[in-house]
């Protein structure tokens, strides 16, 4: 059971955490973001460290899943996504159709390893 | 106005200002970016928000205060790891510290945001909104997105993704709490899937110089391991240090 309160009591609560521990993140970088320059050094830096931080995301959720890809055989979703990612870069880089053959080869791996 | 696919086909295309944006209007740029609703990034969104519907009624949430806290996070994994806190009667306060680990990542992203979207024309208060915004799928979009088109256009387009994707997300938790067991595990193992290889292959997508490409390489091999040296701080720790590596290594490419 959540011990969340019911009602009035648990919007609260959630509304206080997303106020004080998670929203902070935004408005610090909102305050940080105003002062540099797109062209500039620092910037060109926090955006190699954003996107060494989504791939390392990416890593996390195919590695060590949450939910339901938990029940998938780690060799099928790895196997899955280096074709996904294969299919992406060997046939025009589309996006949609990458994210598409690989989910449908991870549900076809499912489905055959029972 | 015919509406073109989103600029997914190539990256020589990547770079090149939608012919859209020619003239277009601020509200023009808002429907444009809105449209990402029906575009790959908002379905995948969709896809991951229904198992975080499903598993917020799991846990013992009501249906309201699922959408509050998509809507207030807008975040799904800080929206994961909440729910989950709460189904294992954790401590309000470790459930805090555990979910502002994971707001952490906002923050670098937020700052590589608000360059790209200042302008002159628009108040204050909107880059609040802006900044409420900054997730996964929208910041992808937006370094993909916000660079070719005209400085006075980008705001405007980056609250119409931003608006869109929240209504996507929000609908995804009502329907996935709605329909939780009607979904078969490989379905839902299917639609989690989606993410990771949307985020992925959008990254690469977008990636325009080495330091890009070396970033994506060494986040991807340091996240694993640092994930299990130093969980809760992994994601900060794989950014800063293949980041700040990409971004030196990077430099002697050019």
């Amino acid at each position: 059971m959540s011990a969340l309160d019911d009602g009035f009591g648990g919007y609260l609560v959630l509304a206080l955490i997303a106020a004080l521990a998670h929203e902070p993140w935004r408005w610090a970088g909102l305050l940080i973001g105003r002062r540099i320059d797109a062209e500039g050094e620092v910037f060109q830096w926090v955006r190699a460290v954003s996107t060494a931080l989504v791939a390392a995301l990416v890593a996390r959720l195919v590695l060590f899943p949450a939910g339901a890809l938990d029940t998938v055989p780690i060799a099928i979703r790895v196997g899955a996504f280096a074709c996904g990612l294969g299919f992406f870069l060997l046939t025009g880089r589309r996006v949609w159709a990458a994210v598409a053959f690989g989910a449908t080869l991870l549900a076809a791996g499912k489905l055959l390893s029972g | 106005m015919s509406l073109p696919p989103a600029s997914e086909s190539g990256k020589s295309s990547a770079m090149a200002t939608p012919a859209w944006a020619a003239g277009a209007t601020r509200p023009q740029a808002f429907l444009r970016g809105f449209v990402v609703m029906v575009e790959t990034p908002g379905l995948v969104l969709f896809a991951s928000a229904l198992g975080f519907g499903a598993l917020a009624r799991d846990s013992g949430f009501e249906l309201g205060h699922a959408v509050f806290l998509t809507a207030v996070f807008y975040a799904l994994p800080g929206q994961v790891l909440l729910v989950d806190q709460f189904a294992r009667g954790s401590a309000i306060l470790a459930a805090a510290f555990a979910v502002s680990l994971t707001g952490i990542r906002l923050f670098p992203m937020t700052v590589t945001l608000i360059p790209l979207v200042r302008d002159d024309r628009s108040p204050r208060w909107l880059t609040l909104l802006v900044a409420h915004y900054v997730a996964v799928t929208a910041w992808v979009e937006a370094q993909r997105r916000l660079l070719p088109l005209p400085a006075h256009l980008r705001l405007l387009h980056f609250l119409g993704l931003g608006s869109a994707l929240l209504c996507n997300t929000t609908a995804g938790t009502v329907l996935g709490f709605l329909l939780v067991g009607g979904v078969s595990a490989v379905v839902s193992a299917a639609f989690l899937f989606m993410t990771p290889l949307y985020f992925l292959t959008s990254l690469v997508a977008t990636s325009r110089t080495a330091a890009d490409r070396l970033a994506v390489m060494f986040g991807l091999a340091l996240g694993p391991p640092l994930f299990l040296l130093l969980p809760g701080f992994d994601l900060l720790a794989a950014g800063v240090i293949g980041g700040t590596l990409a971004h030196r290594l990077g430099k002697h490419y050019q």
